[in-house]
């Protein structure tokens, strides 16, 4: 007897990528240089979060060649991202197997009220999310993996803890709270009663926590680390970087000592130039990506 | 006594939990300091080439193989199997294929049959196999045909994660073994 696609073995993958760094890359040759800097996992998009920013226009789904050729030229699990409530490109990304699929604000949304019902598929998701209500509808939707949307191709770490903070201070603050006043919680978070009895109870989400979005630099990865992300998605920050290989490296470093300033500084050390990167707070609103998901 | 769990990166924090709850005293292992005076050693499941990257960095390939050389227990899952074997760290007398069961689409759930454990319902995430193995390699059991657990002296491996459902039997019988051996020394 053999059972596939169950929400254990969904949240089984997050869990041995928890301590990585997962790359955005967008062809083979961006794959590899991830693969052999030591990324635990690679995201397959055509372009990152800074490009699409520059150009505008409608964000979607990757070309199936590209994903199968980033497939074909790493061992290590490759996810890609579909629109918000796209359900028809992520039925198309479990066509090609991807190992993840990330329902993302970065592509621009295909549904302003509905995000996909990802119980429907085989393929598990990761979301993004700015609070714990957000990351709790999502995980009742069925994500295996939440990650903290930050400000994507910015390079400013400032929204990844703003939305870190706010998601583990929550957390703590349900913990406090009895049993009646649960319901209630569960009522303002609009999100599902189970799932938040478990968080009060458990202290921690269902599901693994990483960080998303903004993180350009090594101390950037142990700063999120530190505060309760258990794993890091680098998207503009390594190719937008005058030396990714080595910013590549030195991100995985920093992320397994994210303890040890000392290693932390060691890996810091002559990366060359940063991403050239945009202040979040000077975005005007239709810039923001984070707002995007319900 | 103390266990090592390596945790350079992948499922390292569900291990030392669960060994906490049985009472073992657990260090994270990240640099070869960390290996000093450890009793027993868990190599856990996670991205082997981004663990194999992290050894090769941290110049840990060279302490691991005295540890187990001296007799030191160490359980290696999933990655941990990769690991040990003859085309990593080499202290095994296997060949693992990795992703053998195939992408994670093909992940799965399945009972095994663990001598002096029985029946283990154990989760196969991007699971390799044994491929190949030689003489002094016991293989303890086996899904369609392709090994998935083995012991060689101290080392006994598992292609699936014990640490993922709340079933202890494997990890108790682990502390076992390493406070025996840590008795006897």
């Amino acid at each position: 007897m053999r059972d596939e696609a169950t929400f254990r073995v969904k949240a089984g993958l997050a869990e041995m990528l928890k301590g990585g760094v997962i790359m955005d890359v967008v062809d083979a040759e961006q794959a590899k240089i991830a693969e052999d800097a030591g990324a635990a996992a690679v995201m397959a998009l055509e372009r990152v979060p800074a490009d699409i920013r520059r150009d505008g226009g409608v964000a979607r789904m990757s070309d199936p060649l590209m994903i199968k050729g980033i497939q074909e030229a790493v061992t290590i699990p490759v996810m890609a991202k579909a629109r918000i409530g796209h359900f028809a490109e992520a039925q198309v990304l479990e066509a090609l197997e991807v190992d993840y699929i990330d329902e993302s604000e970065v592509l621009t949304p295909a549904d302003e009220a509905h995000h996909i019902d990802k119980w429907a598929f085989r393929i598990p998701f990761v979301c993004g999310a700015t609070n714990l209500g957000e990351a709790l509808r999502r995980i009742g939707e069925g994500a295996a993996m939440i990650r903290s949307k930050g400000e994507a191709g910015t390079g400013d770490i400032v929204e990844a803890v703003r939305h870190l903070r706010s998601i583990t201070g929550e957390i703590r603050r349900l913990g406090t709270l009895d049993e009646a006043e649960l319901f209630v919680a569960a009522k303002n978070l609009q999100s599902p009663y189970d799932v938040v009895r478990e968080v009060a109870r458990e202290g921690k989400l269902p599901v693994p926590l990483f960080c998303a979005g903004g993180i350009a630099t090594p101390a950037d990865a142990s700063l999120v680390m530190q505060l309760g992300a258990e794993s890091v998605f680098v998207g503009s920050g390594i190719f937008k970087s005058d030396d990714p290989a080595t910013r590549a490296r030195a991100i995985v470093e920093a992320t397994t000592h994210f303890a040890d300033a000392e290693r932390v500084a060691k890996a810091s050390e002559g990366l060359g130039k940063a991403m050239e990167s945009l202040e979040a707070r000077k975005l005007t609103e239709d810039q923001v990506l984070a707002t995007r998901g319900w | 006594m103390v266990i090592g769990v390596l945790a350079l990166q992948g499922g390292f924090a569900a291990h030392a939990k669960l060994l906490r709850a049985l009472g073992a005293e657990v260090r994270e292992v990240r640099t070869p300091a960390d290996l000093l005076g450890i009793d027993g050693l868990v190599l856990p499941g996670g991205e082997s080439t981004t663990m194999s990257l992290g050894i090769e960095r941290e110049g840990l390939a060279e302490p691991l193989r005295e540890l187990v050389e001296r007799g030191t227990p160490v359980l290696g899952t999933c990655a941990g199997l990769i690991m040990l074997d003859s085309r990593h760290l080499g202290l095994m007398d296997t060949v693992a294929e990795r992703n053998a069961f195939g992408r994670q689409l093909h992940s799965f759930e399945a009972d095994v049959d663990l001598p002096e454990i029985g029946t283990f319902h154990a989760v196969f995430i991007r699971a390799p196999w044994i491929a190949e193995h030689g003489p002094a390699v016991e293989i303890l059991a086996e899904v369609d045909g392709h090994p998935v657990a083995a012991r060689q002296g101290p080392m006994l491996v598992v292609s699936f994660h014990p640490e993922l459902t709340g079933d202890t039997r494997l990890h108790e019988a682990f502390v076992r073994q390493v406070r025996a051996v840590a008795g006897a020394a």
